[in-house]
């Protein structure tokens, strides 16, 4: 056996085992951390999931888009339609009952997380048409207007939505284990995805759309890859976001949302899955501890009052420093790969 | 809907396509520009009224002069967001420009909930904007006169500025061509921190026009005028002047009439800009007017 398929083996067998401990330190937290350090840990993995996806189209087809939240509130309201029992929902809708089919429809978790991505995916399906028709910063604002035009008609469409009330009664189906076996099969999916002939394409595309187009990539069809891709599993964790904080309302699915995916794949690094990877969950903690700042303190005798909204304020800051002095963000375009971390090892052995 | 009824929904829209004019013009003098499409200035918009309120309130300035105050203070700011935030980014791609220019509005939108409060404050109305008068039937606030009436004077006084000064011109030329204009010895910084102060003191008189019209304020009403009226740049023709102001109205016009002839449809109202948004790129992506005056 020659040597690079040896070493190909090795990094296999390392990538499986790093997934192993991670589930095993899964397995740990479960059974010994307390409620919170399970919540955020769980809300990281959503987060690692929807910026895996939107930095797919952002980063690695670098079609500016300003719009995951509404595939994330199609996901979310999908999958909870499918979810709550038809009694809940009765109780749910009172303003106006809901519509037929869904009124009896009640699906196990899996099958509702799938349809409600099908959906998101189907709405970038449909989407893909008018808004890769235009590009740049045109794109960013008709994928934001598609956004907003999303929550209104959830806002307004009664009798499938509930409307502002939204809905409520969610079963808390969303453990460590269905966030992040999700967070690790995106992760998966979308590398698998960059690293083939479709993700070189759109890389191609990314550098210059003309050329690719000349070397004889189909840009339009890439791009509807790209996004339909993310549309999916943005629509997923929309889904195991719903069925954690178990009430959902338009509100939670406003520009906000989109604006904090923003700031991970930027602080990552527009391009790198290994940097979404790392900034979904650091700024998932760095917002938990930026709670505390928000909070009334006392330091000695001097009783410092909370400032609510202070979080909003550093992430905005640091979006801002980033743009002007690190534009790579933390990782520019590099990876992770266990070549590199080997080869890493290796050096430190000979230092030492 | 009869006659009266229908002039009077017409003036309402009219005396809404005057604001969004107003801040549209912001939109399409910065875009003209420098191709930066502006995030925050909806928010520069909403720091305006704030400044206004404060002047009243707390300082207890005459009405006027806070106002006049407010927009100076506007202009500044807009000049500062320039130089701190989107100068160091210039030459940057220009995703990274958009993206600080998210970052600006988000900033604005966060610490004006730090700092004023997230609580709605109202607005002070002057009596003069508080009559009703009506005339053959119509009913006729005094507020939708008077808009449309000072934004005609604002876009009188623009226009001047525009078309009859050197500085006018050399906006115009910037626009144009910024590296040519560069070498016949222009400073184009200060080309754009003209356009910043100009655009953003628009967006002032917009807004405090705005915040007397619905009178309460808080750190996020910037955003939908600020998004509508970017719908109202573009659907001029973004990078024209002339064209924002026509968008500006037309979209007002539109907005309001839909409303008062389908009212099952005023949920949606706010999609309305949005979806009229997308048909624009999608058959006419240089908006009604083109590339124009100062494209």
């Amino acid at each position: 056996m020659s040597d690079w398929r040896g070493r190909d083996r090795t990094y296999r067998l390392c990538a499986y085992g790093s997934i192993l401990c991670l589930f095993a330190f899964l397995f740990l937290v479960e059974n010994y951390a307390d409620e919170y350090q399970i919540r955020i840990l769980n809300v990281s993995a959503i987060f690692v999931t929807m910026a895996v996806s939107y930095n797919l189209i952002n980063g690695v087809a670098g079609q500016f888009s300003l719009g995951p939240n509404a595939f994330m509130a199609v996901g979310a309201y999908t999958t909870a339609l499918l979810t709550i029992s038809p009694a809940e929902k009765e109780l749910c809708f009172i303003i106006e009952p809901i519509i037929w089919p869904l009124s009896v429809l009640h699906l196990p978790f899996l099958p509702s997380l799938l349809i409600g991505g099908t959906f998101a995916a189907l709405l970038g399906f449909i989407m893909a048409f008018p808004v890769f028709r235009v590009r740049g910063d045109y794109l960013a604002i008709v994928t934001l207007g598609f956004g907003e035009v999303v929550r209104v008609v959830a806002n307004n469409t009664q009798s499938i939505t509930n409307g502002p009330l939204g809905l409520k009664g969610l079963p808390e189906y969303t453990n460590l284990w269905w966030s992040w076996g999700v967070a690790v099969f995106t992760v998966f999916c979308v590398t698998r995805l960059v690293k083939s002939s479709f993700g070189r394409a759109m890389q191609a595309i990314r550098e210059d759309e003309v050329a690719a187009a000349a070397m004889g990539i189909n840009v339009f069809r890439h791009k509807m890859l790209a996004f339909v891709v993310h549309a999916f599993f943005a629509g997923m964790a929309g889904g195991l976001m719903a069925h954690l904080v178990t009430t959902i309302s338009p509100t939670l699915f406003s520009f906000f949302l989109t604006f904090n995916l923003l700031v991970i794949i930027v602080i990552g690094g527009l391009g790198s899955m290994t940097g979404s990877i790392i900034a979904a969950i650091i700024i998932t903690y760095a917002g938990e501890w930026l709670r505390a700042v928000e909070e009334p303190m006392a330091i000695g005798p001097f009783n410092i009052p909370g400032i609510p909204g202070m979080r909003m304020v550093v992430f905005a800051i640091m979006l801002i420093l980033v743009m002007i002095f690190a534009r790579q963000g933390l990782m520019g375009r590099r990876e992770f790969s266990w070549e590199w971390f080997c080869g890493f090892l290796r050096t430190g052995e000979r230092r030492g | 809907m009869d006659l009266p009824l229908f002039l009077q929904q017409l003036l309402n829209g009219i005396s809404l396509g005057s604001l969004y004019a107003l801040i549209a013009i912001g939109y399409t003098m910065v875009y003209g520009i420098i191709r930066l499409i502006n995030f925050a200035h909806g928010d520069v918009l909403m720091v305006s009224t704030y400044f206004t309120y404060f002047g009243i309130s707390v300082y207890a300035l005459p009405w006027w002069l806070s106002v006049i105050i407010a927009i100076l203070l506007t202009a500044l700011l807009g000049i500062l967001i320039d130089l701190g935030a989107y100068r160091p980014v210039r030459h940057a791609p220009r995703v990274s420009a958009l993206i600080t220019a998210i970052g600006v509005s988000f900033l604005l939108e966060n610490l004006g909930l730090v700092v004023f409060g997230g609580r709605p404050k109202a607005f002070y109305r002057p009596d003069f904007l508080n009559k009703t008068y009506e005339l053959a039937g119509v009913h006729v606030f005094s507020l939708s006169i008077w808009v449309p009436l000072v934004t005609a004077l604002l876009l009188v006084l623009v226009f001047l500025l525009l078309y009859r000064t050197r500085v006018g011109a050399a906006m115009r030329a910037v626009a144009k061509d910024m590296e040519m204009v560069q070498l016949m010895g222009v400073d184009v910084n200060r080309v754009i921190s003209l356009a910043f102060a100009v655009g953003s003191a628009l967006a002032a008189a917009g807004g405090i026009m705005w915040a007397m019209k619905y009178p309460q304020i808080n750190p996020l009403m910037g955003i939908i005028p600020g998004l509508k009226a970017f719908v109202a740049a573009v659907l001029g023709g973004i990078g024209n002047i002339h064209g924002a102001v026509l968008g500006g109205f037309l979209l007002g016009v539109m907005e309001i009439l839909l409303v008062a002839f389908l009212p099952s449809l005023a949920g949606y109202r706010d999609a309305f800009a949005f979806i009229l948004l997308i048909l624009i790129l999608l058959f006419r992506p240089t908006g009604l007017v083109g590339k124009g005056a100062s494209g």
